[in-house]
């Protein structure tokens, strides 16, 4: 290195200096006593470094992982030693289970203090090990450089997850001879992409073209890996029906003719139903959870299976492959639409036509248009689809206003569904809905949200106001823990063990916040209450009254088959 | 569906890794997080520098133990990882036994010792005496039986160390690792 580019700064400064090089537009944080130098030295970079100001931790986390998820850039997150680092491990584990690269700092007691159990000393690093892809802890300012290049370099390539960097109060305040950012692009251990098999592809592309009746099943992974072109490519030349996890939803759009809706739990009836008769699935970047599968040892028994996925773990976990396409599907997908033949599968597709048809008649039609006076979810869903014409970012929370929100609503683009999957974090839509306006200004942001997971992240309303961040909130509102309720009911002889909420009134509790508000319970309001809010200029909370006790239906209770999905 | 209880056994797992601070929590929560007990855990520096070898011993299906691999080969200090039976391999353990010197010295018949046990004199001072053996485990267990009448004072066993039997270009392979991605050998 040349002696002249050697300067002596900060830890901290390097922290910054190091966000500018990664190309970070916004941190979600909160200062404190182990970290109050990061604070000082961001100050001087607040032109480059726009920073948020979250009202707790777990918001703040949330933020940078909405944001990442609606921007597809990496989340960064800056909290103090102690019970700031705590409040994140919700959050990390959501992020880990979800795929979401994000960066988190966080401050630490000075080195020599480390296992002396000084004030707010937490053994964060033993603590978010395994929820995290990668953490590591700094004690001196001359590793700040190379670490978080790595960090970065972790969280966003490969299969995304979140790093955590703990940085010690005594590194932050050390001067040390910088010499300039090098960003990372190799760690030799660490092989995020697997090499592409072309055998694979062969076997694969075979497979596809003998197949009679073949299923594409695909999740989140077409989104990460920036394939939604390549997919919609494939399946267009393939003919073949796909069908959603939770977290794919929106890669192609909702009313893509090819597009058989949601699988799982409470996805459609033809997709899961078809899933046990079909005799080609097509994995694509999805990791079989349970609540897609139900029941494994008779799930797709009958059907041959091709797997999909940058994460070789992946492969056999859950569901034995016939033939493993390790691989950035963004690579392989291509390979693979120049093998196959085009066909249209009519016969096959019609058949989830008419099992849709029958999901319309058993479920659909009555919660779209409900004999009772009463409000469903659905209905709201619908109505507000009206307004946004599928081009919002549409943020859930967890629960039956999740499943409503994900059912029923239209989605045009990708990067539209942003909502805790794999953890089912209720008290993530709020914040994340922070992270997914930053993440895309541009874009209506709405948060559908249930009175319960509403309370357990409401300060973030404080974030809102502060900054007038144009967000529009949707409270479903049935006064319980819906989905709690609705398993209690189905399974529990209607035993509702403490799923009961008396709620305080939100609309003056925004009040408070300074954030305009409605309330309604009535059908003909609705329409009205809806328009307001999209109207109005800035942060708007609806409060929809809707039916206590109503269920979501599709359902495949816990431990059955896909296929003994229930409509009722 | 296999309807059969697939077979449980003792796998011996390989990791090569980066040498880092806590990576041996990383490993081990692997394991620890589906509750599977670890039956022996040796780690040291391979013979390439930076880079250790772990030797894992894991009674379990080797449906669980592919999983395993699978998953500790995704940590992203963890360069490559391989499983195997008994049968693939050959395996050691070294064990130290203390002993009072009076004893050993009027009433056993050292001789006899070493050559039946293969064990050898590590330290010779007027209050104890060290022996040492390598073997497998019921080779120094029954030292342990012969020595524990004379007042044996210490005794420790180590992790098992493992060679592979089918190692072929082991150490080039290793070697090569930094060039190579995931997939690329199996």
């Amino acid at each position: 290195m040349d002696q002249k580019e050697i300067k002596k700064i900060s830890g901290s400064v390097a922290i910054m200096e190091a966000l500018v090089a990664e190309e970070t537009e916004i941190i979600f944080g909160m200062p404190g006593g182990a970290n109050i130098a990061m604070y000082d030295a961001l100050y001087d970079y607040s032109q480059q470094l726009k920073h948020i100001l979250v009202r707790h931790e777990q918001g703040g986390i949330h933020a940078a992982q909405g944001y990442a998820r609606a921007s597809g850039k990496v989340g960064v997150v800056f909290v103090t030693s102690g019970p700031g680092t705590t409040n994140l491990v919700t959050g990390i584990a959501d992020a880990m289970i979800d795929s979401t690269p994000v960066v988190c700092i966080t401050g630490q007691v000075a080195a020599h203090l480390l296992g002396s159990d000084a004030f707010q000393e937490t053994d964060i690093i033993n603590i978010s090990t395994p929820i995290t892809k990668w953490n590591y802890q700094i004690t001196d300012a001359s590793e700040i450089p190379s670490v978080l290049a790595k960090a970065f370099y972790i969280a966003r390539s490969g299969r995304p997850g979140p790093v955590l960097i703990d940085i010690t109060k005594n590194a932050q305040v050390q001067f040390f001879d910088y010499c300039g950012y090098e960003k990372c692009n190799h760690i030799r251990s660490y092989r995020p992409k697997p090499i592409v098999r072309e055998q694979y592809i062969q076997q694969a592309a075979e497979l596809i073209n003998r197949a009679q009746k073949p299923l594409v099943i695909w999740g989140q992974g077409v989104i990460l890996g920036r394939a939604e072109q390549e997919f919609k490519t494939f399946i267009e030349k393939s003919g073949i029906p796909a069908a959603w996890t939770v977290l794919g939803a929106g890669a192609i759009p909702s009313d893509h003719q090819l597009n058989v809706g949601m699988l799982g739990m409470h996805g459609n009836y033809a997709p899961n139903v078809l899933t046990n008769d079909c005799d080609l699935l097509i994995a694509i970047g999805m990791r079989f959870d349970d609540r897609v599968t139900g029941r494994l040892d008779s799930y797709a028994k009958q059907a041959q299976v091709i797997h999909l996925d940058i994460d070789p773990a992946e492969i056999d976990k859950n569901v034995s492959t016939t033939i493993p396409v390790w691989g950035d599907c963004k690579e392989t997908l291509p390979l693979l639409t120049a093998l196959i033949d085009k066909k249209e599968h009519k016969d096959w597709r019609r058949k989830f036509q008419s099992l849709y048809k029958e999901e319309i008649d058993a479920v659909i039609h009555a919660e779209l248009n409900p004999a009772s006076d009463e409000l469903t979810m659905g209905e709201v869903v619908q109505l507000l689809n009206e307004f946004t014409k599928g081009d919002a970012i549409l943020v859930s929370d967890v629960g039956q206003n999740q499943m409503a929100t994900i059912r029923y609503s239209k989605l045009n683009h990708t990067r539209s569904n942003v909502t805790s999957g794999g953890l089912g974090t209720m008290g993530f839509a709020l914040p994340a809905a922070v992270g997914a306006k930053y993440g895309a200004p541009e874009r209506t942001v709405l948060a559908i949200i249930g009175d319960g997971g509403f309370q357990m992240n409401i300060q973030e309303l404080g974030t809102i106001m502060q900054n007038s961040l144009d967000i529009k909130i949707v409270i479903l509102n049935n006064r319980f823990l819906g989905m709690v309720r609705q398993w209690q009911e189905l399974f529990n002889d209607s035993r509702y063990s403490f799923s009961d909420m008396e709620n305080p009134d939100f609309v003056a509790l925004a009040a408070a916040y300074r954030i305009a508000g409605k309330c309604v319970s009535e059908r003909e309001h609705l329409r009205d209450a809806i328009k307001k809010m999209f109207e109005h200029k800035g942060p708007y909370l609806l409060e929809v009254m809707v039916s206590k006790e109503n269920n979501i239906f599709p359902m495949i209770p816990a431990g059955a088959a896909v296929s003994e999905i229930r409509l009722k | 569906m296999n309807l059969e209880t697939p077979l449980k056994q003792e796998y011996n797992i390989t990791v090569y890794t980066e040498n880092h601070v806590g990576l041996l929590h990383r490993i081990c929560i692997v394991f620890s997080r589906r509750k599977i007990n670890i039956e022996s855990l040796n780690t040291s520096p391979s013979e390439v520098a930076g880079i250790h070898r772990f030797n894992i011993l894991i009674f379990e299906t080797e449906e669980v133990i592919r999983k395993l691999c699978r998953h500790l080969e995704k940590l992203t200090e963890v360069l490559k990882v391989y499983y195997h039976t008994n049968e693939d391999i050959v395996w050691q353990e070294l064990a130290m036994y203390k002993v009072p010197t009076s004893v050993i010295a009027e009433q056993v018949s050292v001789e006899r010792l070493l050559r039946c046990y293969g064990a050898r004199v590590v330290v010779i001072r007027k209050d104890y005496t060290i022996f040492e053996t390598t073997g497998q485990r019921e080779e120094t267990d029954k030292l342990i039986t012969v020595l524990q009448p004379y007042g044996l004072i210490e005794f420790v066993r180590s992790a098992r160390v493992v060679v592979i039997k089918d190692s072929e270009g082991f150490n080039h392979k290793l070697r090569q690792f930094e060039r190579t991605a995931v997939g690329e050998e199996s």
